[in-house]
């Protein structure tokens, strides 16, 4: 090394000797420059030029001048002054052999200022001391670099804060890998859930149906934790379950099936069905004081075609259902009987068919509890029946051991529950008892109210004992307000007030009739006033304050049936065994009836009852075929009073009892007058 | 049960009456008069519209439900009550 920097110094030594224009090469200054020379034998060329010895020893002067040989020496120039060209004198001889651009810089000037404040030291002179000895430090890491690198890691070390600088130059980078774990892949694959499309809307009503169940379960669930002693039960309701599964299929469609018949019905009657509802007779405008009844629906069953309609009841609280008793007021002809109830919106099959034993003289159906019926029949017995059961016989029924009576029962009326809360009903019938029966639990409990005996009239019986003939009761009914008060018309044809508090005596007797009273009510609105009829072809009002009647109608033929209007205290309709029907307003005309219109297309069929719809205005009237007519009153059978100028129309009962008051205030005064 | 086949008659023996066909909860007829194809094409197609007939009805009242449907044509009537499993299609002319 050390050779190679000497012989690099000789070179040197020589180049600036060269510069500086020594004339001879002369080696007397380099002792080294021999030893250089001797390194190399002399070897003749082939080509060398062979030269004499004079030519040899001539002397060749060679001068090294610090001009540059390849510096043009003839650059001309355009002077502008002269304006001509000039050679230049001097020109440059400077040779560039190498040029390499340093990246120093003087610690102080500004890019290194610059420099410094990016990398964050601080400026300002660094301690030359401290360094030097880190740089000596370094010396032996360092060395192999030039001495700029020095000075990069000076000042990487002497940072204030020790902020690791990477270092540009020697820097490497180190990496390693590791192993990597072979990959290996592993499944299973197991049997897919079974799985099924399901679809479904969750709507608002649908929502409300899972509640509504929710909440029926939840109520059973109470019913049945109450009901968890009474084990028999639970197991009678197992077994009604089963059976109800097993015949699910049509039986779910009754409900539906009864909705289409109606249907059915209404599209078949429609023309009945727009009458009822809407038809008025126009022409009643111009008959002034005539009505007409107009025919709707007709009712019929099959199978009770052979019997008559004994009884006729609508319900208080469905106003379109209303009940037939089927039977026979023939003697002879006793046979078995019927009860049906039929709908005005099915008129071609009842709702609810009972067949009996008997015939049934009459029926009741109680105006709170629409589905109790009380029914007489024709050999005594009473009977109540429940709607709502499924089974056809009676809930009650009296026997002979509790009381049944020994005579066709003619009338039945049903009473306000009494102070136990237990329903009763009234009979009337042939053997001159009027009976009250209370249904106490499973049993009807009989109660003789009052035994109708003829005043006066005593008959011997066995063993001398003074019997008293008792008279038959045929008609009876109950005064509207005043509970105890009640009328009973008997086969003598005569009329007794009674009370149920007096079961002896009654209060009043009217000689009515010259034959057996067939009916008697009070009327709906005015307290004092009834109205009967009688096979004697005649209709009575009365007063009862009065003994004699207040009107008298005459109809010419045997009246089977009347009833008052639930409308007007003045209206009422009487039906006749030749088929017609007698509709009366006394406001109108108090000695005519302002309709008389034959019902029934034969004329044999004899009418037997009639009644008033309590809401709709048309009347229902059955005969002795076993049809029963439905007839729409006209607009004149329903007048209402008229309104006066400048008054509002009056409403309510009062007007109607104020009506009639007026009417029979005409009958007392000249009667008063008379007397 | 007797009952139910007896309303059915008698619907059938009403005047006008073309044919009653019962079709359950799926829209499959159960009980028919008609001939297969014709109730086969009234089944399907009156089972939707009743049951948009319901849900109209339901949606605007949750506590409302459908009572009986009538659609009534040139030719006849078709009379539809639903019911919660069933329902009753019974097709009339009630002109005859």
């Amino acid at each position: 090394m050390s050779t190679f920097f000497s012989q690099t110094n000789m070179l040197l030594m020589s180049v600036w000797s060269c510069f500086f224009g020594q004339d001879e090469e002369d080696g007397t200054e380099m002792g080294e420059g021999d030893e250089w020379m001797q390194g190399k034998t002399l070897i003749k060329p082939l080509d060398q030029l062979d030269l004499t010895e004079a030519e040899l020893k001539e002397e060749f002067t060679r001068i090294l001048t610090a001009n540059n040989p390849h510096a043009p020496q003839n650059i001309v120039r355009y002077s502008f002054k002269e304006r001509s060209y000039k050679p230049i004198s001097s020109v440059d001889q400077l040779a560039v052999h190498f040029v390499l651009e340093g990246n120093l810089l003087h610690q102080d000037s500004d890019e290194a200022r610059r420099q410094r404040a990016k990398q964050g030291l601080p400026e300002g002179r660094y301690d030359f001391q401290s360094t030097h000895a880190a740089g000596g430090e370094d010396a032996g890491d360092v060395e192999e670099g030039g001495g700029e690198e020095r000075a990069d890691s000076v000042e990487s070390k002497a940072g204030k804060k020790e902020q690791k600088i990477t270092n540009q130059f020697n820097f490497s980078e180190r990496a390693s890998q590791t192993l990597n774990n072979p990959l290996r892949e592993r499944g299973c694959q197991t049997e897919p859930p079974p799985r099924a499309n399901f679809s479904a809307t969750a709507n608002q009503w649908e929502i409300y149906d899972v509640y509504l169940e929710v909440l029926q379960k939840q109520e059973k669930n109470k019913e049945k934790a109450k009901a968890v002693p009474k084990k028999d039960d639970d197991k009678g309701k197992k077994k009604m379950m089963l059976v109800e599964t097993q015949s699910d299929d049509i039986t779910k469609v009754a409900k539906v099936a009864k909705i289409i018949e109606r249907m059915v019905n209404q599209n078949t009657f429609d023309d009945i069905a727009q009458d009822f509802k809407y038809f008025e007779d126009a022409s009643d405008e111009y008959r002034e004081q005539e009505g007409t009844l107009l025919p709707l629906w007709k009712f019929q069953y099959d199978k009770a075609k052979r019997l008559s309609v004994t009884a006729l009841c609508w319900n208080e609280s469905y106003k379109d259902l209303f009940a037939v008793g089927l039977g026979s007021y023939d003697f002879t002809k006793q046979g078995r009987g019927m009860l049906v109830f039929y709908s005005l919106k099915n008129s071609t099959f009842p709702e609810y068919i009972y067949p009996t034993t008997s015939g049934i003289l009459c029926l009741d159906i109680h105006k709170h509890l629409p589905y109790l019926v009380a029914v007489g029949f024709y050999d005594g017995c009473v009977a109540v029946y429940n709607l709502k059961e499924e089974t056809l016989q009676p809930i009650y029924k009296s026997t002979a051991k509790s009381g049944k009576h020994t005579d066709p029962v003619w009338q039945v009326k049903w009473q306000k529950d009494d102070m136990d809360n237990n329903h009763n009903f009234f009979s009337v019938s042939s053997d001159g008892r009027v009976v009250s029966w209370t249904l106490v639990k499973n049993e009807l409990v009989f109660t003789d109210i009052i035994k109708l005996s003829l005043a006066g009239a005593v008959s011997e019986g066995p063993e001398g004992v003074q019997l008293p003939i008792m008279a038959c009761g045929t008609s009876f009914d109950f005064h509207k307000q005043i509970d105890y008060l009640f009328l009973v018309g008997t086969e003598e044809g005569k009329i007794h007030k009674c009370s149920k508090a007096y079961s002896s005596q009654f209060l009043e007797t009217y000689n009515a009739h010259n034959m057996a009273v067939d009916a008697v009510k009070w009327n709906h609105f005015h307290t004092k006033v009834f109205i009967s009829c009688s096979s004697d072809w005649t209709v009575k009002i009365w007063d009862h304050t009065i003994k004699t009647p207040m009107f008298t109608f005459d109809l010419n033929a045997s009246v089977g049936d009347v009833a008052w209007s639930p409308y007007s205290s003045t209206v009422f309709a009487a039906v006749t065994t030749d088929g017609k029907v007698h509709t009366f307003d006394l406001s109108i005309n108090k000695y005519e009836a302002i309709c008389q219109q034959p019902v029934v297309a034969k004329k044999k069929t004899k009418l037997t009852h009639i009644e008033f719809n309590p809401v709709y205005p048309i009347i229902i009237v059955g005969d002795d075929r076993g049809y029963v007519t439905s007839l729409k009153l006209s607009p004149n059978l329903r007048k209402k009073p008229k309104e006066k100028k400048g008054q509002e129309l009056p409403k309510g009962p009062e007007v109607e009892i104020a009506k009639m008051e007026k009417l029979l205030s005409l009958l007392r005064e000249p009667e008063n007058s008379n007397a | 049960m007797a009952e139910v086949e007896e309303t059915l008659k008698r619907i059938q023996g009403q005047k006008g009456v073309q044919g009653i066909i019962i079709v359950n909860a799926e829209g499959i007829p159960i009980k028919t008069t008609l001939d297969n194809s014709s109730t086969v094409q009234y089944a399907g197609l009156i089972h939707q519209l009743v049951m948009k007939a319901r849900t109209t009805v339901r949606d605007i009242d949750p506590q409302n439900d459908l009572t009986f449907l009538r659609v009534r044509s040139k030719k006849n009537e078709i009379m539809i009550a639903p019911d919660k499993d069933y329902f009753l299609i019974v097709i009339q002319n009630p002109s005859d």
